[in-house]
């Protein structure tokens, strides 16, 4: 059982980080960001060309694959989203707007880097052996990083001058901007900041599960239920939503194994159960 | 005069559809296009249904569930209980007519993006169930179909056998086509009623709505079950063509496609999912000689259009509207 808590704790924090960037595009432009899972292939993908192939050291990989999200991410949004959200009648249209991303960026990634399932040497070597428990040490390390990026990402929105007029925004777009918050600028950070979220945690599970080009579709969904159980638009909301998933694939995968593989049918039908008693998740505002 | 007009339009693009096309196809030997034009027509019937639900504001992603669940009802009823094919059609979109009272129930209580990604949760769940169903054959799914009867009447043989045809393909054109000219008409006449202008008032505001005295409940899980009753048809239909379903026949990929063709075509005009999953689809298989950078090309153009036209193709002929 210890196991199965340690598996699902350690699952949880890389889903919350997941989790973290789509919310965040979510709460500052109310666009739901189809291309998130597409962005979280890319991210693993410049890890595996730098480190993988070019045998850089991971953390130089790492802050590559980050700088090139955020570089990607804040291109997107300035050229696309910015236009599409100004001309258009319905908010809505941003969704098609998202989808073509994440068409395009399936297509681009399966151009540049192939249909293999692609793995690179760990970056620590060795496992944790204890009476009922057994953790590769990069595992932990992983868990450790990503632990720290969300930290790191909590105390810049609360204690930073970009953090706190990205709250804003979200708060209210309106305001912010009679308050003299630039609105675009901060639109951009935000998307780029998102993005590049997406590009470190496909960056750090490349080393443990390795990437191909086909899941970033899989990933988004992931990513889109753990905002609805927290919440959407609400960074706690994010960070709970992923690791209550985590926790539940983790104990569904051990529990449910004698039934066949019904665990996210389980988990999927729990989800709606619960959406119906609380529509808004355990932390969302209502009707965000 | 203008109802002449569009009574006149209306015959025309029916007798077009019916008249014209198949006498193109035949004359350029194209008879692969009668299995294209099908597949546009039932996916535009699902598409509509689609509309249907951004019509009273919601973001529908979950038709794929209903066109996998409409197709498994159809197959389930003709391979294991022997029923006819034209009895399983109306039985199919019943069903998921019942399913989605019973599921928009609760979840028609989600708005904006909330409802949305439930719904697109949906159509994991329905892939799953049937995955995990002794009755659907899991990942096996259900083959060999038989193709549809005859429909007699009285002795008279009004559609034969489709086994008799000889050119298959064009029976399931005509079949696809008459169902979706039903569709769309059906659709027409439902938002240009009273109930459509009710429909209407819920997209404009829920809760005015609710004060004017609408049980916006019932209303909203109605127009929810019609979509859904479109969907589960399209997908039956679906089906019968291609005599076999599997958990992937629809996907998430394709409750993503109904909702972009609904985008594309434009929400404020009934023909728009027509429209819509016609150039969605030929773009798609036109791209094919592009081999390997069809979705590069496909989903570029995608996003161009959307930066040109973000309300929809057949917003070139509404007046520009500016925001306010």
């Amino acid at each position: 059982m210890e196991q199965v808590l340690v598996n699902g704790f350690y699952l949880g924090a890389q889903y919350a980080l997941i989790a973290l960037g789509l919310t965040l595009i979510f709460a500052l432009m109310n666009v739901l960001n189809f291309a998130h899972g597409q962005m979280y292939v890319v991210g693993g993908f410049i890890v595996y060309e730098i480190y993988g192939r070019l045998h850089w050291p991971f953390v130089v990989a790492l802050a590559a694959s980050a700088l090139t999200l955020a570089v990607l991410g804040g291109l997107i949004e300035k050229f696309l989203f910015r236009t599409v959200i100004r001309r258009s009648v319905r908010d809505e249209s941003t969704m098609l707007l998202a989808a073509g991303v994440a068409y395009f960026l399936d297509a681009a990634i399966l151009l540049l880097f192939g249909e293999k399932q692609r793995g690179v040497p760990k970056i620590v070597k060795g496992v944790f052996v204890s009476d009922n428990l057994i953790i590769p040490y990069d595992r932990v390390l992983v868990a450790v990083l990503a632990i720290l990026f969300i930290v790191a990402f909590v105390l810049m929105m609360q204690y930073t001058k970009p953090g706190r007029a990205m709250r804003a925004l979200a708060q209210d777009r309106v305001a912010a901007q009679l308050m003299g918050v630039p609105v675009e600028f901060y639109s951009l950070i935000g998307f780029a900041l998102g993005a590049m979220l997406a590009g470190l945690v496909g960056g750090l599970l490349v080393t443990i599960t390795g990437v191909n080009s086909g899941i970033g579709g899989p990933i988004s969904i992931k990513a889109f239920m753990m905002v609805m159980i927290g919440g959407a638009g609400v960074v706690g909301g994010a960070i709970l939503g992923g690791f209550i998933l985590g926790m539940l694939e983790s104990v569904g995968l051990s529990v449910l194994h004698a039934y066949g593989d019904i665990t996210y049918l389980a988990i999927f039908v729990a989800l709606m159960a619960f959406l119906s008693v609380r529509p808004n998740g355990l932390m969302g505002k209502p009707w965000g | 005069m203008l109802q002449l007009t569009k009574a006149v339009a209306a015959v025309a693009f029916a007798a077009v559809l019916l008249i014209a096309a198949p006498w193109a196809i035949e004359a350029t030997h194209h008879a692969d296009f009668y299995y294209t034009l099908s597949s546009v027509a039932l996916l535009a019937i699902a598409s509509g249904g689609v509309w249907l639900t951004f019509y009273i504001g919601r973001i529908n992603i979950g038709q794929g569930a209903f066109a996998l669940v409409g197709g498994y009802a159809s197959a389930v009823l003709v391979v294991k209980a022997g029923l006819s094919f034209w009895l399983s059609l109306p039985l199919a979109g019943l069903f998921c007519a019942a399913v989605s009272v019973a599921i928009g129930l609760p979840i028609l209580r989600l708005r904006g993006v909330y409802f949305a990604m439930v719904t697109l949760v949906l159509t994991e769940v329905a892939r799953l169930t049937a995955l995990a169903l002794p009755l659907t054959n899991g990942a096996k799914g259900i083959t060999n179909i038989p193709p549809p009867g005859p429909i007699g009447l009285f002795g008279f043989t009004l559609v034969p056998g489709f086994d008799a045809i000889v050119n298959r393909n064009a029976a399931f054109y005509y079949l696809s086509v008459v169902m979706m000219l039903l569709c769309f008409a059906a659709l027409w006449r439902l938002v240009h009623s009273r109930l459509g202008a009710l429909f209407a008032a819920l997209r404009q505001n829920e809760d005015l709505a609710s004060s004017m005295g609408l049980n916006v409940p019932a209303l909203r899980v109605l127009a929810f079950a019609i979509s859904s009753f479109l969907g589960g048809i399209g997908g039956a239909a679906f089906v019968a063509i291609t005599q076999s379903i599997y958990p992937s026949s629809f996907t998430v990929t394709d409750s993503v496609n109904f909702m972009l063709n609904c985008f594309l075509g434009g929400l404020g005009f009934v023909f728009g999912p027509m429209l819509g999953t016609l150039v969605l689809y030929f773009g798609w298989d036109l791209l094919f000689q592009a081999g390997e950078y069809q979705l590069l090309i496909y989903s570029g153009v995608m996003i161009l259009l959307m930066l040109a036209l973000p309300n929809g193709l057949l917003s070139l002929r509404a007046p520009a509207r500016r925001r306010a």
